[in-house]
């Protein structure tokens, strides 16, 4: 019988990538065109992955599972969707 | 004036790679619901799509202190936590300032399993914030009908299309006499983020239930969950009002609905884009059953402006 | 100069609310049924009042009072409630999250017959039912017994995370007034410490509860829980005997005993029905019956290791459970002990009753009589 000193509780903690890399789970990336980028923060907002950067329109392919919200969403036609090779 | 967008808060509580779909409504609503509530909180979890989507042990999505709870129990827990914490702080047990304690519960865990214990919360007035992320079924097992799924929408349980209106979950709420109650929906971000902040701030319970799309159980393209959650709202099928005290106001774009300025836009373009209403369109009665469903939507337009004549 | 004992006379429920108060709980989610009302009543009075500095939480039904319970235990509060019968039967989802999260809730089952038909009076269905739901069970004899016993439960539940339930009958003990011996406050703050849990629900150090788990490691949790269980019978016995060393009174530590020493007729119950036994062995002792008593104050874990070590050579026990064992003949307590004893004490008989279901009266005389008819068989 094992001794105890310290309860064992199933606890988790805070960390991205929590799912995994869920880039992998794309099939097609948003690409931006910064030429076409108005700044109005759209793309930032709607991300349901928090991978937009709100000010440089960067994206985090590492988590993107490029659902295309932000590509349907940006009123300049900024996001592309493209397929993954 | 709702908040713009360019003045939202940059906190992020919802961490990139968590185990939601691609553009899941619930991860897009949490997001904003963090920038309003901020790391300061403690969030409740009933079995729901986000408890799924949230990492398994040992590993978390989200930035806040979680507990995952018993389906039918989100009122009861959340109780049980704020009133551990009060006491606590009153005791001198508790440094700072005390944490906002919400819960982040589906429909099912709302409508249907957890009304109970969420309705007896309510009545004792415990300082919580309830969130309702309705996405109109049981998504997280394979989209089975709950109270909130609409007439004629298909689902696993109801083949050829439920044949009962869901109900309005938000104004029963409001007849507990709580200090606020509130719709939103992704597709407005400002004002789900207001609406949030208002809860924060107020003493007692409070009732926030957000519309979101799933593209999985509406049967829609993933990139269109933003468009869907606009169109729920032109429609009127989706209503936005709030109600502080029990007086209730309607927000943009449903307040010119509700006052006649302007004609909510047909639903059956609303239905026609979403393929869980697919077998409805496509039988020989399907003039009658869109009838139908706009007769439950213009039911509910009437009821809440009337409703909302009465202040007290 | 050290205050005093006091001794009172009060009922069983009341003795459960006292103890609680002493215990300086922070948390009661309470919701009334028969016969555990009456430490509800007792407990929203003196937090209403101001004798407990608490918060009593009116829930709407028990699976919301464990709920409420488990939920303010892992914000870091100390948590009692109390509840009977059916009541414990509708919690018992949440009873299993208390145990698997390590949350030590401690709650009172006040035992009732459970339904249907319906019955008010005592049977030990309900907290037998709750058996394998990963809490640790006492059950209790008298008045004094319980009040005792919730304290050494606190301390017991929060030295080794796992929730705790004091069981005693319904009426024969939660409505009947016995003397009472109150230690003094300060004796028992110093027996039980301030909860100070080792995690909590806390924004400045964010961490979740009870994700989904995969198979490994929830197997893991699951075989920690049951080792640990096992490992509650020694902080049992190191309880109890720090409790009499501090306040002078023993009720027996995992098991407790009566003319056993010598005995070749055991006696083995549980709860007041226990109490009523000491005195028929004393009346099988005028027969010339060589009689005993084993009473198990703890049912999980089930004391075996004590069991086999107490009972004299060739004993016959004769085993008196006021629960049934459906599917089997008798009832849960028989099936504990023979297999605590199988391929142990092959000398010893196991006899066994179902009694007093649905709250029978069980006087000496006719526990007398029935133990001399299992002796003929």
């Amino acid at each position: 019988m094992k001794s105890v000193t310290k309860a064992y509780r199933p606890i988790s903690w805070p960390m991205k990538g929590a799912g995994g890399d869920t880039g992998s789970w794309r099939t097609h990336r948003p690409v931006v065109n910064v030429q076409l980028c108005n700044q109005c923060q759209l793309c930032w907002v709607y991300c349901p992955e928090a991978v937009i950067d709100r000010y440089e329109t960067n994206i985090d392919y590492r988590y993107c599972k490029g659902c295309g919200v932000c590509a349907t969403e940006c009123p300049t036609g900024a996001i592309s969707m493209q397929k993954e090779e | 004036m709702t908040t713009s967008i360019k003045n939202l808060p940059d906190t992020e509580q919802v961490l990139s790679g968590n185990g939601a779909c691609g553009g899941c409504p619930a991860t897009m609503a949490l997001r904003i619901v963090g920038k309003a509530l901020g790391p300061n909180a403690i969030m409740l979890l009933t079995p729901s799509c986000s408890v799924a989507s949230m990492g398994m042990t040992p590993k978390l999505g989200y930035n806040w202190p979680g507990l995952n709870i018993c389906f039918a129990t989100a009122g009861s827990s959340a109780s049980g936590v704020i009133h551990a914490l009060e006491v606590m702080k009153e005791k001198g047990r508790l440094p700072g300032e005390l944490p906002t304690v919400f819960s982040w519960v589906g429909d099912g865990g709302t409508y249907d399993i957890g009304f109970q214990s969420l309705s007896a919360a309510a009545e004792r007035n415990d300082n919580i914030i309830h969130f309702c992320y309705n996405n109109e079924a049981y998504s997280n097992t394979g989209v089975q009908r709950s109270g909130a799924t609409p007439r004629g929408s298909f689902t696993t349980t109801t083949p050829t299309g439920k044949s009962q209106p869901k109900k309005n979950m938000a104004l029963l709420m409001l007849e507990h006499n709580i200090p606020y109650v509130a719709t939103a929906t992704v597709a407005y971000p400002g004002d789900l983020y207001d609406k949030v902040v208002k809860a924060k701030n107020t003493p007692g319970m409070k009732y926030i239930e957000i519309l979101a799309p799933c593209y999985l159980g509406w049967q829609f393209d993933m990139a269109d969950t933003v468009q869907m959650s606009r169109m729920a709202v032109r429609s009127g099928a989706w209503l936005l009002w709030e109600a502080e005290n029990g007086n209730i106001s309607f927000n943009n774009p449903t307040a010119p609905i509700i006052n006649g300025k302007k004609d909510a836009a047909p639903v059956e373009e609303y239905l026609m884009k979403q393929g869980r209403f697919n077998r409805l369109l496509k039988g020989s009665d399907a003039q009658q059953r869109i009838a139908e469903i706009q007769g439950d939507i213009d039911r509910e337009i009437a009821f809440m402006r009337e409703r909302a004549k009465i202040s007290i | 100069m050290k205050a005093a004992a006091q001794v009172i006379m009060d009922t069983g429920a009341h003795a459960a609310a006292l103890a609680v108060k002493s215990a300086r709980v922070d948390v009661v989610p309470g919701y009334p049924i028969t016969p555990q009302t009456a430490i509800m009543e007792a407990l929203a009075a003196m937090v209403e009042n101001g004798e407990l500095h608490a918060r009593f939480i009116p829930v709407e039904g028990e699976h919301s009072a464990m709920a409420a319970a488990v939920a303010a235990s892992a914000a870091g509060a100390r948590v009692f409630t109390a509840t009977s019968a059916n009541g414990l039967l509708y919690m018992h989802e949440v009873l299993h999250m208390a145990s698997g999260g390590r949350l030590p809730v401690v709650m009172c089952n006040v035992n009732r017959g459970i339904f249907a038909p319906w019955t008010l009076w005592a049977d030990h269905q309900d907290s037998f039912a709750q058996r394998d739901t990963g809490w640790i069970q006492y059950h209790c004899s008298s008045n004094q017994e319980v009040f005792n016993t919730i304290l050494q439960a606190f301390r017991v539940a929060e030295q080794i995370n796992i929730p705790i339930m004091v069981n005693f009958d319904g009426f024969a003990i939660s409505h009947c007034l016995m003397p009472l011996t109150l230690p003094p406050q300060e004796d028992i703050d110093r027996f039980l410490p301030p909860f100070e849990p080792e995690w909590r629900l806390d924004p400045a150090h964010p961490s979740s509860f009870s994700n989904v788990t995969m198979a490994a490691e929830y197997a893991t949790f699951r075989q920690m829980l049951a080792d640990d269980i096992l490992a509650a019978i020694p902080l049992v016995k190191q309880a109890a005997r720090e409790y009499q060393e501090i306040t002078g009174m023993w009720d027996g530590d995992t098991i407790d005993t009566y003319r056993l020493e010598d005995a070749e007729v055991v006696a083995l119950a549980v709860n007041s029905m226990a109490a009523e036994l000491r005195l028929s062995v004393d009346i099988l002792r005028q027969q010339g019956i060589k009689a005993g008593l084993l009473r198990p104050r703890l049912v999980v874990p089930f004391p075996s290791e004590d069991i086999i070590q107490v009972l004299p050579r060739n004993a016959q026990v004769m085993v008196l459970d006021r629960n049934y064992n459906y599917g089997h003949p008798g009832g849960i307590l028989a099936q504990e002990l023979k297999g605590a004893l199988f391929g142990r004490r092959n000398d010893i008989t196991v006899k066994n009753r179902v009694m007093g279901i649905g709250g029978i009266d069980l006087p000496r005389r006719l526990m007398a009589d029935e133990i001399r008819a299992m002796m003929e068989e």
